[in-house]
């Protein structure tokens, strides 16, 4: 998966999952506001994103984590060394 | 004591998705049962099951209040928007007064099975998602109504078994009466998912006449062969009568009274003693003379022990075919938790316009439902109050008696 397929799936399942439109994703965004998540709501993110990807997000990862664009970086990272 | 009246109802059943449409189809006897081959294949003695379609609500709530909805919560949406609406209370009444929720509800399984399967697979808790401990506890339907309508009133869920929705009413009566709250949003909830009740079909406690599923439902039949699971959701606006009053509310129906024992006997087998305490004690606390009562919903659910019992205590305590008696279950299949919030709409319908919905199914009498008046045919007849039935497990008895107005 190239580091863009890995960024179309991640808007796609997340724009689903939330219920936004794709348009409002965007890289520079920050991901809590853009995807209206409280402390609940973020849990449903991380099982997303492991059940997507299989990356297991820890605790201490998601709160450095502000904007879409750092979530890519990360996520592509820990596919990368997958 | 205040007196306590019921000014709006709202339904979601196998027979409906609003009250016109229930009310409809209480007149036209018409049966909600269906078989469900997807129950065979997972290994249940009895398919039949009542359908009941679970709610699109993307349009009317946001995901954030949708995540943490079982089926019977939104069935409970759904049945409680339609009542607020008809009861005339809007969001802004809700925000700038204390009104109370108590709703009768005893599971939710579905969630529970879903989270363990998650588990056992993954072994990772994160992945049963944030939705799924609301979803699981049996408080869920309380929690998530008062949560959406920011209700600020008495806020718990009543699990009496099957018995559930008729003791919420009842106990929020007593509320009422005694002044505590002004305005109760009262009702039961009704899993309808096979994972619900697999165990309960597991103790052959279901009809097998699967050839027939809308004749599987026979209260008082002499050939029945066990109930028929079903669910949904009912809800009842009740208050104060000041309060009706003063809001210039539908006054529908006044509960007159709320009868209520305990079997300490058997934990499935109901007895006679039990029940009979239950209605004296409704009839004692109205003060109503019992040949006021021109309709009796009963609580039969076309077991053969539990419409025996029930027909001995009705025999003991009106008499020979003094009044027509009826299981709404008969087209319903058993409603469980909802039922006796359920029950208390299908009678205000049939009292309000003047018809007793057929018992199906009724075609050959026992011993005891020979003692009784048991229309399995449509009758047109005006009525002015009724007494309501429910029981559940474990010997808990609920009796309401409801009076037009």
């Amino acid at each position: 998966m190239t580091k863009e397929e890995m960024i179309a799936k991640a808007n796609e399942v997340l724009a689903e999952e939330f219920e936004v439109e794709l348009s409002e994703i965007t890289p520079n965004a920050n991901i809590k506001q853009t995807l209206q998540l409280d402390s609940l709501s973020l849990v449903d993110m991380v099982a997303l994103i492991e059940e997507t990807f299989g990356v297991k997000v820890k605790g201490t990862d998601i709160v450095k984590i502000q904007t879409f664009e750092a979530l890519y970086d990360f996520l592509y990272e820990k596919l990368e060394n997958n | 004591m205040n007196r306590v009246v019921i000014t709006g109802m709202g339904i979601y059943s196998c027979l409906g998705k609003n009250i016109d449409e229930v009310r409809q189809a209480l007149y036209d006897g018409k049966s909600g049962i269906i078989l469900d081959p997807s129950r065979k294949e997972m290994g249940f003695r009895s398919g039949l099951t009542a359908k009941v379609d679970v709610p699109d609500l993307k349009q009317e709530l946001s995901r954030s209040q949708r995540v943490y909805m079982p089926e019977q919560a939104k069935y409970a949406y759904v049945s409680t928007v339609e009542a607020l609406k008809n009861a005339k209370i809007s969001q802004d009444y809700l925000n700038e007064h204390e009104v109370g929720l108590l709703f009768g509800n005893d599971s939710s399984a579905d969630p529970v099975v879903k989270a363990v399967d998650i588990m056992r697979e993954k072994k990772d808790t994160t992945l049963c998602g944030s939705g799924t401990i609301f979803q699981s506890m049996n408080s869920t339907v309380t929690m998530n109504l008062g949560c959406i309508f920011k209700l600020k009133g008495i806020n718990l869920t009543v699990s009496g078994a099957c018995a559930s929705g008729s003791h919420a009413i009842g106990l929020g009566t007593m509320f009422i009466q005694n002044g505590l709250q002004d305005m109760i949003i009262c009702g039961g909830a009704q899993e309808v998912n096979p994972y619900s009740i697999g165990s309960f079909d597991g103790i052959s406690a279901f009809s097998i006449r699967e050839d027939e599923p809308q004749k599987a439902s026979r209260p008082f039949d002499r050939d029945r062969d066990g109930l028929v699971p079903s669910g949904g959701a009912a809800t009842v606006i009740i208050e104060s009568y000041e309060s009706a009053k003063r809001r210039g509310a539908p006054i529908l129906a006044e509960i007159l009274g709320y009868g209520f024992s305990a079997n300490g006997d058997h934990i499935s087998s109901p007895n006679v003693d039990g029940p009979t305490r239950s209605l004296l004690m409704s009839i004692k606390r109205a003060g109503v003379n019992i040949k006021d009562i021109g309709y009796v919903n009963a609580h039969a659910t076309s077991t053969h022990v539990g419409d025996t019992n029930e027909a001995k205590a009705l025999f003991n305590v009106f008499g020979e075919k003094t009044v027509e008696i009826t299981s709404t279950k008969s087209q319903t299949g058993h409603e469980m938790w909802m039922a006796g919030a359920s029950e208390i709409i299908y009678s205000m319908l049939m009292m309000k316009d003047s018809f007793i919905a057929p018992n199906l199914n009724f075609e050959n009498p026992d011993e005891d439902s020979a003692k009784l008046l048991i229309p399995n045919k449509r009758i047109e007849k005006h009525f002015d109050m009724f007494l309501s039935n429910s029981f559940g497990f474990g010997g808990t008895n609920s009796s309401l008696i409801v009076k037009n107005l």
